[in-house]
């Protein structure tokens, strides 16, 4: 593994499947009554937060703590950065508190990438969501969920099964590291949208585009939706609610002409109504809420890649016990 | 600073061509020819191998005087200038306050002459405050001691069609230049680099060609409506440069402009998020680029101008999306061209003398500058170590500011001499 996680681009196929394998491995810890490991005590992970997102960095505080790491949480609101202090500045506090890694979610594209190779910190950086770029956890947790439904589990890859991505992909860091991660697993992507919400340039991107919801539901394995924020419809992405969901929205019809084994997935939080109704949402095809129990092994097994672990997680922290 | 007295410049290559000798004295060229005898007393520059041109002007420089000094000053700006082979530069009006008055155009205009390095020729805001509402008194500084000709709201487009028609009228009572910095601002909110490939791949806002080149179009249209002359800042499309071939096709009063970064780098550079390649227009594509040589070359493109942004460390120590725009450039300018446009063939000596002096003081109406080499023009001379190769350090740099896109990149050439009215500016590197 490398030193950070900044893209789902950075990871190769056999990278990929060691973190899922890993969190396959750590996942059975929540079946245990005590769900803790020792395997990182006395490392520091730090939650540096300058965009608010309760579900993601509670995600990586539960897998840390997991791991018996001491955490951090590091919040812009409230905090010295609300003052005007730079990230450099904030880097370089963290770096001199001693943190081993450094979970960050940002507004600006590419901040995770700047702190990496900037020389500011020593430690680990991993990519929480930045800006319109990626979210390369959320992209793993994702491949995690498709894989214990459409495939056999421990080892595979995701060859030939076919993924449905639906909403607002211009602005969506879900969309970009789910391309690139489900491509390098195997799987075969449809982007769909309407055209004012596909970037500009997608043409070079591994997947197709549609732009018709009703030729791509039935031969998909995995119907993702995406969360379309209604003020989009302010600056003329489309022109009403009404008529997004209408045409891109998932509800019971579209969803029963889906194949029987294929899934719908969200990310969270949903728009109920939006881009999937009530109905879809409480189905029991529906995996939003798995993907959230889903997230905190596959932290689990970043945190644990990252910060050295070079041998089975699970096997290494039975050693340790034993010690 | 030395004083002003007779030198001989033995054996350089005037515009490229034989070794000839050229003989200043005074404020002017008193000779050019073989053998020139040294007067008494004269300074003898061996000048063998090097490349002899006009002085370079600058149409689009800030200068960051007044309310920027900690990022330029006139002085630390013109002082980069000389050091590029500068002896003219055109200071933009988006300084804290605007010179969009007599009295602002005139401040720089005075500190220019106190700085002694470069002729320092200010623009005038286009508008008051660059707010592209109401029309600054271009009349009152055209008539201050500045004699302001080129006026900009550069940083920000004359956006609205009739400010940008009535502009045009307006300055051709004194032969005037709207410089146009053309940005759509619509197409533009929230824009971050090139729109393409890789600001999809990056999720960076994007930047689209059509956001320039529908201000372009609109603009020779409207230049050619009301029969005045418009000039294109920072042209940096493919696209753009097909309208302005049709335009002077048309026989229409259009020039325009390419800065050195928009004939070298590409967007790819932003891959690294490395906000040194953040800059407005945004670094364009490969197509672009090969455009905008050929363009320069065939004269579509009439000169190149630097575009000189200096901002202090940190504003571009962070992430992208808090970066300030721009870069420096007046001292790695003629290198660039140097790369891009004479080792690859495409311009001779004597073509960038036309593109990077006579040009560009033609556009800004500059009267003492981008003249022949040639006995009783004024010696504004730039001399040239074309054979020089050297890694860009910016630590060397004469400039308040340090963003270069070129840090560790090795380019050709080195200006060893400038000469400002027959007054050594820069000897042998370095400031006199």
């Amino acid at each position: 593994m490398k030193r950070h996680l900044i893209s789902a681009a950075d990871l190769s196929r056999d990278d990929a499947v060691l973190i899922l394998d890993t969190a396959e491995e750590l996942a059975r810890l929540a079946d245990r009554p005590i769900k803790k490991l020792p395997t990182l005590r006395g490392r520091t992970v730090v939650n540096l937060f300058f965009e608010d997102s309760t579900r993601t960095r509670i995600s990586f505080e539960a897998a840390a703590k997991r791991l018996s790491a001491d955490v951090i949480n590091f919040s812009a609101k409230g905090s010295s950065v609300s003052k005007g202090e730079s990230l450099k500045d904030t880097a370089l506090t963290l770096e001199a508190m001693g943190a081993d890694a450094v979970v960050i979610r940002h507004h600006s594209s590419g901040a995770p990438h700047r702190l990496a190779t900037s020389g500011w910190i020593g430690g680990s950086v991993v990519n929480a969501g930045d800006g319109t770029h990626e979210h390369p956890t959320q992209a793993l947790l994702d491949a995690f969920t498709m894989r214990r439904h459409l495939t056999s589990g421990t080892g595979q890859d995701l060859a030939g099964r076919r993924i449905t991505i639906v909403g607002d992909i211009l602005h969506s860091r879900v969309a970009r590291s789910n391309v690139h991660l489900l491509a390098t697993l195997g799987a075969e992507v449809t982007l769909v949208a309407p055209p004012t919400l596909v970037p500009f340039g997608v043409e070079s991107w591994p997947c197709e585009v549609s732009y018709d919801l009703d030729a791509v539901v039935g031969k998909s394995d995995a119907v993702m939706m995406l969360r379309v924020q209604r003020e989009r419809m302010n600056a003329a992405f489309f022109p009403t609610e009404r008529e997004y969901a209408r045409r891109y929205g998932l509800d019971g019809d579209r969803m029963a002409r889906m194949p029987e084994h294929a899934i719908v997935m969200h990310p969270g939080p949903m728009n109920r109504g939006m881009e999937i109704t009530a109905e879809v949402a409480d189905s029991d095809r529906c995996t939003a809420v798995e993907q959230v129990t889903n997230g905190v092994s596959i932290r689990m097994a970043v945190l644990y890649l990252l910060l050295g672990g070079n041998e089975s997680a699970v096997a290494a922290a039975r050693t340790e016990e034993s010690k | 600073m030395s004083e002003t007295n007779t030198t001989l410049l033995r054996g350089a290559k005037v515009l490229g061509g034989e070794p000839q000798d050229v003989l200043i004295e005074g404020e002017r060229i008193a000779a050019v020819g073989t053998g020139l005898d040294a007067p008494a007393g004269a300074t003898v520059i061996d000048a063998a191998g090097q490349i002899l041109l006009p002085g370079l002007v600058d149409l689009h420089t800030h200068l960051r005087e007044p309310g920027r000094e900690d990022s330029e000053t006139v002085l630390t700006g013109t002082k980069a200038a000389a050091v590029g082979g500068f002896t003219a530069v055109h200071a933009m009006a988006n300084t804290f306050p605007v010179a969009d008055t007599a009295g602002v155009v005139e401040q720089v205009w005075r500190l220019g002459k106190e700085s002694g390095y470069c002729d320092v020729q200010p623009v005038g805001a286009v508008t008051v405050g660059l707010e592209g509402k109401k029309l600054a008194e271009l009349g009152a500084m055209r008539d201050s001691a500045a004699g302001v000709r080129v006026f900009s709201d550069d940083g920000k487009c004359v956006d609205d069609a009739v400010i940008m028609r009535r502009a045009l009228e307006y300055v051709k009572a004194f032969d005037g230049v709207i410089a146009q910095h053309a940005q759509e601002p619509r197409l533009t909110e929230g824009a971050q680099m090139n729109e393409g490939i890789v600001s999809a791949e990056l999720g960076l806002g994007g930047w689209p060609a059509v956001a320039e080149e529908s201000i372009v179009a609109r603009d020779v249209l409207l230049a050619a409506h009301v029969g005045s002359r418009v000039h294109i800042c920072h042209l940096s499309t493919a696209g753009s440069v097909e309208i302005v071939r049709w335009a002077k096709s048309k026989g229409w009063n259009v020039t325009a402009e390419v800065t050195p970064h928009h004939l070298l780098l590409t967007d790819e550079l932003v891959r690294s998020y490395n906000p040194v390649y953040k800059v407005n227009p945004p670094l364009r594509t490969e197509a672009d680029v090969m455009a905008l040589r050929e363009a320069l070359a065939d004269g579509t493109i009439d000169c190149v101008a630097t575009d000189h942004a200096p901002h202090p460390h940190e504003d571009k120590d962070c992430e992208w999306g808090a970066a300030a725009m721009g870069m420096v450039g007046l001292e790695t300018a003629l290198s660039v061209v140097q790369h891009t446009m004479v080792d690859t063939g495409l311009l001779d000596w004597a073509g960038v003398a036309d593109r990077m002096s006579h040009r560009p003081s033609v556009i800004g109406r500059l009267t003492g500058h981008g003249r022949p080499i040639a006995a009783g023009e004024p010696a504004n001379l730039t001399l040239l170590d074309s054979a020089y190769r050297g890694v860009v350090n910016p630590a060397g740099f004469a400039s308040r500011s340090r963003n270069t896109p070129y840090e560790g990149r090795e380019l050709p050439g080195r200006v060893t001499h400038t000469f400002l009215r027959g007054r050594a500016t820069v000897v042998d590197g370095k400031l006199a």
